[in-house]
């Protein structure tokens, strides 16, 4: 059975459909990647599964429970995570008290102090942040914000871990570290999708993509049969001079 | 005083300094003039109102104008419970029921309005003040007939203890809400909501609850500010003044450390209460200035200076390592 599935998942801005019925399925354990030109409705899917919006029509099942319309944070407690585009770190808060809220309040509330704390020294343990807990997050580079997201994420104890674009704006060597750490989360166990531009990453990572195109589903396969889709190639590729 | 909890010292030099100020001010009527026991009552209001105000809009960033509706529905309470005709109930179960009422008005407009942010927020709870005390004028118009209530008169060093336990309980109250996952998270709502309710913080409950806590104590104190005022009709009780003045003693004081809000407060109700007696003609002018001046040179509040000033000296440390 499909850890996540969407069965014809709808959502209009005004007269603007931005995902326009979508079916989708996500295996326990799987990689999957969504890509699509911008505008494609990747976010818009991402804010509909964690209940930053609803579809309209549309059904969202987690763990085989109708999650559609409920509350972002009981949907987190579920053990359903996300990082966003733009970076929604706590600025003001130190590092380790952003990834402490994490483990405070996700899957398992009512965590002792203690074990709270040591979930979260873990979870910075494991993106590699430890050396600077003490420091206010807005202090930290782009790729270690990035990082501090997803350790606070991996600290509300998901099973499923969606990645909204953790890779844009990163320089080569975050990107390589940033696909490692994928990898590195996909071996704990956890179910991962990630948005993301960087095809490099994608096709490394992934098991199965799915691609959006003015917010339909236009395609889904292995990595593979998406890199030689004739489809894909045509309205996301787009002309053979761009790069 | 603040910085001293980042020395080594701990908790040592706050906690004495603390202790001082507490048998100071317990035994103030035993020595101090009538004068003196009524200033430090009002002024005790008004670090009260801005403590408590501090609590819900410091962290969450919610720019709460409802300061005077809490307030006031506490001084009704007591105009209602407490007539100079005699006490329907006793004084402490009346600031008692003031602050449960507050409190539950708190819960009633917070679950509804609190979606609102930014600038409706503060419209929303600015416009309810001016909402509820049109209603109270109508209803006591024409319902009750009366223009104006007057309290039962209560002995001043009495409304000075009560007025005491209340501050120590809001300044009890702010330290442990701050020292608490709870306080974490409403400091994560105000840093950003999405991402709080993304990692599983139930915000609305947050913001409601301390909203409600915030306006406990706001009623309280409302109820035992009536018995020094003796009269009141709704232009009294519910005078917008209230809503913006603890905002202002906050911004005044520094809203980043726990006493902050108290000093803004104090210092501020003192010059209040000295020029509206010294100069009853300049004292809001006064006032405007040093505002401007508080906001446009102290972006931290007289605290922030006290603790710049605190690492420049020589061998200071760093009070934010």
């Amino acid at each position: 059975m499909p850890i996540l599935e969407g069965e014809g998942v709808t959502k209009y801005f005004g007269g603007l459909a931005a995902v326009s019925n979508v079916d989708f399925y996500v295996n326990e354990g799987e990689i999957i990647g969504l890509i699509g030109p911008n505008g494609a409705g990747k976010t818009t899917l991402f804010n509909l599964i964690s209940a930053a919006l609803v579809p309209k029509p549309g059904i969202i099942k987690f763990k085989g429970k109708n999650i559609t319309g409920m509350k972002s944070y009981k949907i987190c407690r579920m053990g359903l995570a996300r990082t966003f585009q733009s970076v929604k770190v706590f600025a003001n808060i130190s590092v380790f008290d952003n990834v402490r809220l994490g483990s405070y309040f996700g899957k398992s509330p009512g965590l002792s102090s203690a074990d709270a704390a040591r979930e979260a020294g873990e979870a910075l343990e494991f993106v590699g942040l430890s050396a600077m807990s003490a420091t206010p997050a807005r202090d930290l580079t782009l790729a270690n914000q990035k990082r501090l997201e997803v350790a606070r994420a991996l600290a509300t104890g998901p099973e499923l871990l969606m990645l909204d674009e953790m890779m844009a704006g990163l320089n080569a060597t975050e990107i390589a570290q940033a696909m490692e750490l994928v990898t590195m989360i996909r071996d704990k166990g956890i179910t991962i999708v990630m948005i993301e531009h960087v095809m490099k990453a994608i096709m490394n990572v992934c098991e199965r993509i799915i691609v959006l195109h003015h917010g339909e589903k236009i395609a889904e396969g292995t990595p593979q049969e998406i890199a030689t889709s004739p489809k894909v190639i045509e309205v996301y590729l787009g002309e053979k001079t761009d790069a | 005083m603040d910085t001293a909890r980042f020395t080594s010292k701990g908790f040592l030099v706050p906690g004495i300094i603390n202790l001082v100020i507490l048998i100071g001010l317990a035994t103030l009527p035993l020595y101090g003039s009538l004068y003196n026991v009524v200033l430090i009552t009002s002024i005790m209001m008004y670090a009260i109102l801005t403590v408590s105000w501090v609590m819900f809009s410091g962290s969450s960033g919610y720019l709460s104008l409802a300061t005077a509706t809490f307030f006031g529905v506490g001084i009704y309470v007591s105009a209602l419970l407490l007539p100079n005709t005699g006490a329907v109930l006793p004084l402490l179960v009346v600031v008692l029921i003031a602050g449960l009422g507050s409190s539950i008005v708190a819960l009633g407009v917070g679950a509804l309005t609190l979606r609102l942010r930014g600038i409706y927020f503060a419209v929303f709870t600015f416009g309810l003040v001016i909402l509820v005390l049109e209603l109270l004028n109508w209803w006591e118009h024409s319902v009750t007939g009366t223009r104006g209530r007057f309290v039962m008169l209560v002995d001043n060093d009495v409304i000075f203890y009560i007025m005491l336990v209340i501050f120590i309980l809001s300044m009890l109250t702010t330290y442990l809400i701050r020292r608490s996952k709870f306080g974490l998270a409403l400091q994560s709502i105000g840093e950003n909501e999405e991402a709080a309710e993304h990692i599983g913080v139930n915000v609305t409950m947050v913001k409601v609850i301390t909203f409600a806590i915030s306006a406990f104590f706001m009623g309280a104190t409302g109820a035992i500010w009536a018995t020094k005022l003796t009269y009141i009709d709704p232009y009294v009780a519910f005078n917008v003044l209230y809503s913006f003045l603890p905002v202002l003693m906050a911004i005044f004081g520094g809203m980043g450390q726990i006493y902050g809000p108290v000093i803004g407060a104090v210092i501020f109700a003192y010059l209040q209460e000295t020029f509206q007696t010294e100069f009853p003609y300049y004292y809001m002018l006064s006032f405007g200035v040093i505002l401007i001046v508080a906001i446009l040179y102290l972006p931290g509040g007289l605290v922030g200076l006290i603790q710049k000033a605190w690492r420049r000296r020589p061998g200071g440390r760093h009070a934010d390592t």
